[in-house]
């Protein structure tokens, strides 16, 4: 049995960090992951890891030196929002392409501008094909567990990926909420020790780490890239049964709820799922033959797991908290969709983009999708697929 | 050593390079549209050439004397004719005698 405590979202990962006691923590504070440096920076001068903890001039530098940390064989860790991981792009794809297994805590918040500090997912769409794994947290306990797995799929010799734990800026990350905590020595037991094969530091063997790759062998390298992230679903699977087995929480690439006899059913991430949760029991008591799919492995993508999920269904909602600004729909629509073509499911499916700039997500909201649905589920037909959710919009 | 014709598999995550001091297996020499020839009979042994190649490409042997360029890096930039005094190296097409 684990330890109870009550902890905002950023307070949990912060413990998590502390549990790990990473050799390098890279930081620079921008609104809403701005604790999670500030309360580990507090673990630190409080002699309670014996973390490096580099306070860097801008996120750039914080990527940087995690890249220069994890390339000399140790284990670095950040955390970040939106414009702050805007700044880090660069760098972001130096990480992966280098195979460095950096773990990032990424609070969602809306890429500016006009400027919003609240959240939504444009900043973690916005580096989707950036080559790192991405999980997705429902609540402050997921986004604590998330962080506790991700070194062991990261560091794995058949992944060397690196690996962002996402959760909802402000919604999760600064709301306080029970949770259940690991004991520290059984999270150092379970995180175990880093031991690179290959590091700069290593002075027996000297070596290069990031050449100049032309013509002859990018494309290769790449293509390295997309088998490790394969490779990456089979190793989250087991880390995610080794961690169910330790603590009873069970993980999967994504959580079903109530959707074995649904005939409709909401696609969501992150926090939205719980509002989800919520109006499917309620629809539930009413008879309504309501589901959940929450993706919680964003990257890789589990495409056909997903589309086989959704295979017995009369009508899918896909809910995008960002816009793709593409005129053809957000990013998780088109990722669920072309798993679904590709695989010959074919269900009526329709795109919702919602929750922009931290526009409340009500249940009410919810239940008009559910409402829509039914709609679909009654006329076998999904007319107008890019829809808007909570949009004040004119009727022409 | 990898090539043109390594498959991925046999390739190292993120193209690290396993051993030091590798830059001498990157030859260079084939960027060059201009080739530095040197005059031999011309040449005084100055010594002012070799300290501005911005390469390795002029070699030096033990007898402190300079010998012919070492094409595989030269990337023809020209400053040794440049530097020198006596016409004893002079730029020319690459591939033109």
């Amino acid at each position: 049995m684990g330890i109870r405590e009550r902890l905002s979202g950023n307070e949990a990962v912060a413990v998590a960090m502390r549990q790990i006691n990473p050799d390098v923590v890279a930081a620079f504070p921008i609104t809403p992951s701005t604790e999670i440096p500030q309360y580990f920076s507090t673990f630190v001068a409080n002699g309670q890891v014996d973390t490096e903890f580099v306070a860097v001039e801008s996120e750039h530098s914080a990527m940087s030196a995690c890249i220069g940390a994890e390339a000399a064989g140790a284990r670095a860790m950040t955390a970040t929002s939106a414009n702050g991981l805007s700044l880090m792009w660069e760098m972001i794809y130096i990480a992966s392409s280098l195979r460095l297994p950096i773990v990032l805590n990424l609070v969602n918040r809306a890429v500016s501008g006009p400027l919003n500090i609240h959240n939504d997912h444009s900043d973690a769409m916005g580096v989707r094909d950036a080559g790192w794994i991405m999980l997705f947290s429902e609540n402050n306990q997921e986004a604590y567990d998330n962080t506790l797995m991700a070194h062991r799929i990261a560091e794995n010799p058949n992944v060397k990926l690196p690996l962002m734990i996402c959760q909802d800026g402000f919604i999760t990350s600064h709301s306080i909420e029970n949770i259940e905590l690991l004991e520290d020595d059984k999270v150092k037991e379970f995180v175990g020790e880093y031991k690179p094969e290959h590091y700069l530091l290593n002075q027996k063997e000297p070596i290069a780490v990031g050449p100049l790759d032309l013509q002859s062998y990018l494309f290769e390298h790449k293509a390295q890239q997309a088998e490790a992230m394969k490779n990456a679903k089979q190793v989250i699977k087991e880390v995610s049964e080794d961690f169910e087995k330790l603590t009873g929480r069970k993980y999967e690439f994504f959580e079903e709820y109530k959707l074995d006899d649904a005939e409709m059913a909401i696609v969501c991430m992150n926090s939205t799922a719980g509002t989800t949760k919520a109006v499917v029991d309620k629809l539930r008591e009413q008879g309504v033959k309501a589901g959940l799919l929450k993706v919680r492995m964003y990257r890789p993508f589990p495409a056909e797991e997903i589309a086989n999920s959704l295979s017995n269904l009369k009508a899918v909602a896909v809910l995008d908290k960002a816009d793709s600004l593409n005129a053809a729909g957000g990013a998780l629509f088109e990722d669920v969709v072309s798993g679904m073509y590709v695989n010959n499911k074919n269900v009526p499916v329709v795109n919702y983009v919602y929750g922009i700039g931290g526009r409340d997500t009500k249940e009410t909201d919810i239940e008009e999708v559910y409402s829509d649905l039914s709609k679909i589920v009654e006329t076998g037909k999904a007319e107008n697929p890019y829809r808007y959710l909570g949009l004040r919009k004119g009727e022409k | 050593m990898i090539d043109n014709n390594t498959k991925m598999e046999d390739m190292t995550p993120g193209g690290d390079i396993y051993e030091a001091g590798n830059a001498r297996e990157f030859k260079t020499g084939d960027w060059r549209s201009l080739c530095p020839k040197w005059i031999e009979e011309k040449c005084t042994q100055c010594g002012l050439c070799f300290p501005v190649c911005p390469d390795d490409s002029i070699p030096v042997g033990e007898d402190q004397k300079r010998k012919d360029f070492n094409y595989d890096y030269c990337k023809g930039c020209g400053v040794c004719a440049k530097v020198c005094p006596f016409g004893a190296i002079e730029m020319k097409e690459e591939g033109k005698e």
